[in-house]
């Protein structure tokens, strides 16, 4: 190997985990504001749901834009996969852009009606489901793994082929993941009954979501061979096992901070804990492929001059982006109170 | 029920009608955010509370419009791998790069300074209030400056050559990938078209509430007459500038498309000494004739070549299969000359009504103004639609084709995901556009309720949105910033 091509696998791997960090800062940002639109079907209408939406309002629109980062990002860096991908699991991301609209048009309008309020309520929760569960259908159309035709450069598929028993159980973990998030995070930010409602809920979703994890982990490893001997050979048994330890102690901890009230952001944390968690192991299984297995991610990068120009942008823009984040979240800080200080 | 269609065509289709829609709201969000911005200014400048209540009353209406494009932009992003996988796999390695600088420099400043701006004056003071509506109003401008920036390296690509194996586009140089020769112009152009379309979008809403109250004058707020007298300020200063950009866009689209400027113009065949300028005509292209022509001789050379004899060639000297469809450019492009030209028009009355002491009084200035109030709008789709067609039948001119750029998809599949769109798209903007239409049949009020504190449906007398939890928090003391 020359010391050009050392290079150029860096910067592709580096380019790998800027994605995958994209994605994940996606997941879970978005996912609580998605998990609480599932939620607001579980409250009555009325304060509990202004509480609820009014605490994301400010920062949902920010924790959009890292999906538009995570697809924008995928086609500049690994134009193939991209362009595999997208129309491989047509049907569920044209369902999930779709969904968003409704939802994210809901932030807005539900304040200029109120004849309309429980319509744009309806689609607010409707939004939320439905993107999740598409999220989750694409993510196991992915890990399933995807017909293409290699020379053609094109997906070789049918129409209906992300749709497996696998894919619908991975829809229906992400929908149960964002609603905990969702709930710890209304933990956080509220106060009286609604934090209490929120904790009971916490719990539910809490226990739900670690057995989502074991049956995804237990699953994929048969999807594929490429799958079993990554988690089963040699010593990865051991990191398996540690992965599975680490998952269940966060999960202790999360049940000990919902029942013993210190801080309410602690289960938040360690909801948030448990998903990178998750997502580690998902990047073990992948990894070195974009396109489980047929593609790796050397062969559908974009080419060393444009990694370069891109990484300059990343490098610097990102720690940006992520301060004046952060400065948002910080600004609108605390409990959300209702009504008060208003009349 | 779509299986006799062709597949390439709906993905036409569907890419045509969610790109025309997203466009709608940024053409209007690029010059109010700027607007608001002034204003915001203005009022921490001066302290004249009619500048406050100016932006309280726009910024309901922008956040309506800012979340309607965002959320057709999210589509737009995912739009080019679903429907056009083959031309992201070619072209991804060029114009990949800057729409990823567009998410990292525009997309995430928008938005992470929108929460601030819309709920969080009062938690962070003026100057930081300030800086978020800079950074908002920034950010538009910057999306604007990478977005055509690839669209423009379409029309006119530079700064690459082509993998010999997997067809790719590589980029060579990315300075002039970026500042590919159309993109000047394009960029100028767009963005002082998103100032018009915003200026007579005001102008007609202040127009509206004049109006209103012709009688009474003194019911009229300061806030109204001074919004109008902004807009129409903008409407005098930009639309001949905007006509002047359009002709230099023009004469560089001349130089490096050709073919779009010939069916522009309707120049079927070449005109070896002197071109005429057709103002009517119905394009006949299976003919290859302009039917019932009304044109004035050897203007068209005029302009495009500043020489009444100059010869111009027409589509004769273009092989049919590379022509553009020609009656749709032809119109498109009509209608947006004839904009520009009315545009200049209100601007100019206006100027004369100022003279004569009457642009708060005169009633037909301000009927006309009511009128115009969507032309902006209008104008930008048509002048799209000019660009867009007229670069068919390539996508990327001169190397990619169309129809070689679709995904591999039934039609069956994009059909459906078509029709869905359309019914989704008009359901929920129709209702978003009604909202605003609502806000503003209200004449801007004295002391003009913040965001947080009204939701304008008539019957409604409380409500909770969010800025005033913020203000209740319990941490640290509420700045009475307003
Ligand atoms: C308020 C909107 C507006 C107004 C009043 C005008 N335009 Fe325009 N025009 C646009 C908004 C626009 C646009 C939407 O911004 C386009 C589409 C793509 C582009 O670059 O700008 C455009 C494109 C466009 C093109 C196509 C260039 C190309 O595709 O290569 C030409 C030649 C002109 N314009 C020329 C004019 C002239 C001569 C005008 C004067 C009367 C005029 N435009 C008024
Ligand atoms: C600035 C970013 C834009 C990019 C990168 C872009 C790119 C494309 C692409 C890939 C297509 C599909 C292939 C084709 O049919 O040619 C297309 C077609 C089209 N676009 Fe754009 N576009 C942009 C902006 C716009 C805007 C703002 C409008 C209108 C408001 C517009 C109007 C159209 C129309 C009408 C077509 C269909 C043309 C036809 O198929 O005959 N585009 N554009
Ligand atoms: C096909 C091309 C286009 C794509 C893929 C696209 C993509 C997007 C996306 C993803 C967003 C949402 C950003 C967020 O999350 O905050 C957005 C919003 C926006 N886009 Fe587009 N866009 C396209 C065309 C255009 C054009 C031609 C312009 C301007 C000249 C433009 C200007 C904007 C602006 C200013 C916003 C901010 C939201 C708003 O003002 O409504 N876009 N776009």
């Amino acid at each position: 190997m020359t010391i050009a091509e050392g290079v150029s696998f860096d910067l592709t791997v580096i380019w790998a985990f800027v994605i995958a960090f994209a994605v994940l800062v996606y997941v879970v940002l978005d996912g609580f504001d998605l998990g609480l639109g599932m939620l607001f079907a579980t409250e009555a209408e009325g304060e509990d749901r202004d509480v609820m939406m009014n605490s994301v309002a400010p920062v949902w629109d920010g924790n959009e834009t890292w999906l538009v980062l995570g697809g924008g990002g995928l086609f500049a860096a690994f134009p193939l996969a991209y362009s595999l991908i997208l129309p491989a699991l047509y049907a569920p991301i044209i369902a999930m852009l779709l969904a968003l609209i409704f939802r994210g048009v809901a932030f807005e309008y539900r304040w200029r009606t109120t004849r309309w309020r429980p319509v744009w309520d309806v689609a607010f929760i409707g939004g939320s489901a439905v993107a999740a569960l598409a999220q989750g259908i694409t993510l196991g159309g992915l890990l399933q793994g995807i017909d293409i035709d290699k020379p053609g450069r094109a997906y070789a598929g049918g129409w209906w082929d992300w749709l497996t028993p696998f894919t619908v159980m991975v829809g229906i973990a992400v929908m149960v993941g964002y609603m905990l998030l969702g709930a710890t995070w209304l933990v956080m930010k509220t106060e009286g009954p609604l934090q209490e409602r929120m904790r009971r809920k916490a719990w539910v979703l809490g226990i739900a979501t670690v057995v989502f994890i074991g049956i995804v982990s237990l699953w994929t490893p048969f999807l594929q061979d490429g799958y079993y001997s990554r988690w089963f050979g040699g010593w990865n048994i051991a990191l398996a096992a540690g992965v599975g330890i680490a998952v269940l102690a966060m999960a202790f901890g999360m049940f000990r901070t919902l029942t013993v009230r210190h801080h309410d952001y602690w289960p938040f944390v360690m909801a948030l804990g448990l998903f990178v968690l998750g997502f580690a192991g998902l990047g073990f299984s992948m990894f070195p492929y974009i396109v489980p297995v047929e593609i790796t991610i050397w062969e559908a990068a974009a080419p060393r001059n444009s990694q370069v120009f891109m990484l300059v942008g990343a490098a610097v823009l990102i720690p940006i982006i992520l301060t004046y984040t952060a400065f948002s979240y910080w600004v609108f800080r605390g409990k959300i109170i209702p009504g008060e200080g208003y009349h | 029920m779509f299986e006799t269609v062709d597949a390439v065509l709906l993905a036409r289709i569907q890419f045509a009608f969610t790109v025309s829609f997203h466009f709608l709201f940024p053409a209007f969000t690029i010059g109010l955010a700027s607007f608001l911005a002034v204003l915001n200014g203005l009022w921490l400048w001066t302290g004249n509370t009619k500048y406050l209540d100016l932006f309280r009353y726009w910024v309901k209406i922008f956040a309506l419009a800012f979340a309607m494009g965002v959320v057709s932009g999210i589509v737009m992003s995912y739009q080019f791998g679903t429907n056009w996988s083959v031309f992201s796999d070619k072209a991804g390695p060029v114009i990949g790069a800057p729409m990823a600088y567009e998410v990292l420099s525009a997309f995430f400043l928008e938005a992470g300074f929108l929460g601030i701006m819309l709920f969080g004056r009062d938690r962070v003071g003026p100057a930081l209030h300030m800086i978020a509506c800079l950074a908002v109003a920034v950010g538009t401008a910057i999306s604007a400056f990478w977005i055509l920036s690839v669209n423009s390296w379409m029309h006119t690509p530079a700064g690459f050559e082509i993998d010999p194996d997997t067809g790719q586009f590589l980029p060579t140089d990315f300075w002039q990938v970026i500042f590919n020769p159309s993109f000047p112009y394009r960029l100028m152009h767009t963005v002082t078209a998103a100032y018009l379309t915003t200026a007579f979008i005001v102008g007609g809403v202040a127009a509206l509430h004049l109006l209103r109250h012709r009688h009474r004058p003194d019911l009229v707020s300061p806030a109204t007459r001074t919004m109008f007298s902004m807009a129409m300020w903008m409407a005098a200063v930009f639309a001949p500038v905007q006509i002047f950009l359009g002709d230099m866009h023009g004469l560089n689209t001349l130089e490096h498309q050709p073919a779009k400027v010939m069916a522009m113009e309707g120049h079927f065949e070449s005109h070896p000494d002197g071109a005429p300028l057709y103002l009517f005509g119905l394009p006949n292209q299976d003919e290859q004739r302009l039917e019932y022509a009304i044109g004035i001789p050897k203007l068209s050379s005029l302009i495009l070549k500043h020489d009444l004899n100059a010869p111009l060639d027409g589509l004769d000297t273009i092989p049919r299969e590379d022509q553009p469809p020609v009656a749709i450019v032809f119109w498109s492009f009509r209608v947006m000359v004839m904009l520009g030209f009315a545009m200049l028009g209100i601007g100019l009355w206006s100027l004369v009504a100022r003279v004569r002491g009457r642009l708060y009084e005169w009633s037909m200035l301000h009927r006309a103004a009511v009128v115009m109030a969507p032309s902006g709008l209008i104008a930008v789709l048509a002048g799209w639609i000019t660009t867009e067609v007229g670069r068919q039948p390539f996508t990327v001119y001169g190397f990619l084709r169309t129809a070689n750029s679709a995904a591999p998809l039934d039609a069956a599949a994009v059909g459906a995901s078509l029709v869905a769109f359309i019914i989704v798209y008009f359901a929920v903007f129709g209702a978003g556009t009604y909202y605003i239409l609502r806000l503003m049949n209200r004449a801007p009020a004295i002391s003009e309720p913040r965001l947080m504190d009204v939701t304008n449906s008539p019957t409604r007398t409380a409500g909770t949105t969010p800025a005033q939890q913020h203000m209740t928090r319990k941490i640290s003391p509420v700045h009475p910033g307003e």
